[in-house]
């Protein structure tokens, strides 16, 4: 079954790229520029995992971070941001994210973070 | 320590290093896109070599692409490069929209993630004034966060620069939630002693919903 990935990112051209380059992956991927958006997403689909930006327009990426651990707690968060600093990595991991990668990313290691977050949550689902 | 920080110079530094952090997260974001379209090349390359064909029209697209990133990144980083230049002089005579036009550029990101509209009135003729660019800009970083944060559900603030006898008015207008709470701390200061740096005035009018600073055009020798 192919994993299925949700990427939140106000940045278009990014997401769209990104969705054709890890499709290409077999991967099932969805997009939105919103956190509000994706938080109502993983309520209707059961993604194995959610890469999201930390800036974002209205709702950023801690706020975000609460209310997915809120609403769907067994879902891995891996944080893709260019704003990487130690506090804020160390806060994220904090708020319940698995990851914090930097942008620019490597792709590899980023659908390697993505299958081990996947693996982590079978486990987890299925003790 | 015994050493007084100079408010000013911190004041500065702070807005300095707020600026520079969103462009460096701004400049990331565009690399992060020039990075996925060098990748999605490379993987078209394989499937090429795997004996699929190139679409010249996915090709085109993703070259308008990395194109348009570049052009946002020249906008961004000369934007910087303005801002860097406006403490060469302490004190400079300026078109006053051209640093309140570069102001709004360098603050854009912040009202978007505040999800705030801020709108623009200039005056209809260039304006002249003898002032401290960095530290007008500083000002109006600080004015502008504090309209922001009181711009209420309406989330939209107005910025109207008009022309007066004796100088120069910047009205933050529409601070449909500028309450009394809000007020006191603001001005702090920090701004009050921008204020006095720039030999300016600031008032704010509650039942009028706006702030209002009031700027000499020509702040003379500090």
């Amino acid at each position: 079954m192919p994993t299925k990935v949700l990427i939140v990112d106000d940045e278009k051209d990014f997401l769209d790229i990104m969705a054709e380059r890890m499709s290409a992956r077999s991967m099932d991927v969805s997009t939105t520029t919103s956190a509000e958006k994706a938080l109502k997403m993983v309520l209707k689909k059961d993604y194995d995992a959610v890469i999201m930006d930390l800036m974002m327009p209205e709702m950023d990426g801690f706020k975000a971070l609460k209310l997915f651990r809120e609403t769907r707690p067994d879902v891995p968060i891996i944080l893709l941001t260019g704003d990487v600093t130690a506090d804020k990595c160390s806060e994220a991991i904090k708020l319940g994210a698995l990851d914090v990668i930097e942008k620019p990313a490597d792709l590899n290691l980023l659908t390697q973070k993505i299958k081990d977050a996947k693996a982590r949550k079978q486990k987890i689902s299925k003790p | 320590m015994g050493v007084k920080p100079d408010i000013i110079a911190e004041t500065g530094l702070q807005f300095f290093g707020r600026i520079s952090a969103s462009i460096s997260h701004e400049i990331k974001n565009v690399l992060a896109i020039v990075n996925e379209n060098a990748g999605l090349l490379e993987d078209y390359s394989i499937m090429a070599e795997e004996g699929m064909p190139l679409d010249p029209a996915r090709l085109k697209k993703m070259a308008s692409t990395v194109m348009n990133q570049v052009s946002r990144a020249d906008e961004i980083t000369k934007n910087m490069n303005r801002l860097a230049h406006t403490i060469d002089d302490t004190i400079a005579t300026v078109e006053l929209d051209e640093i309140i036009e570069l102001f709004m550029a360098l603050t854009a990101r912040f009202a978007a993630m505040r999800a705030v509209k801020v709108e623009l009135r200039l005056p209809a003729s260039p304006l002249k004034i003898t002032t401290a660019p960095f530290y007008l800009m500083n000002l109006l970083w600080l004015c502008l966060e504090f309209s922001m944060s009181a711009s209420g559900d309406e989330k939209r603030v107005e910025l109207v620069v008009q022309e007066t006898e004796n100088g120069v008015r910047i009205r933050f207008r529409r601070l449909a939630g500028l309450s009394a709470a809000l007020l006191e701390t603001f001005p702090s200061d920090r701004e009050k002693n921008l204020l006095a740096l720039l030999t300016a005035a600031l008032t704010t009018e509650p039942e009028r919903e706006e702030v209002v600073l009031r700027l000499s055009k020509n702040i003379g020798v500090i």
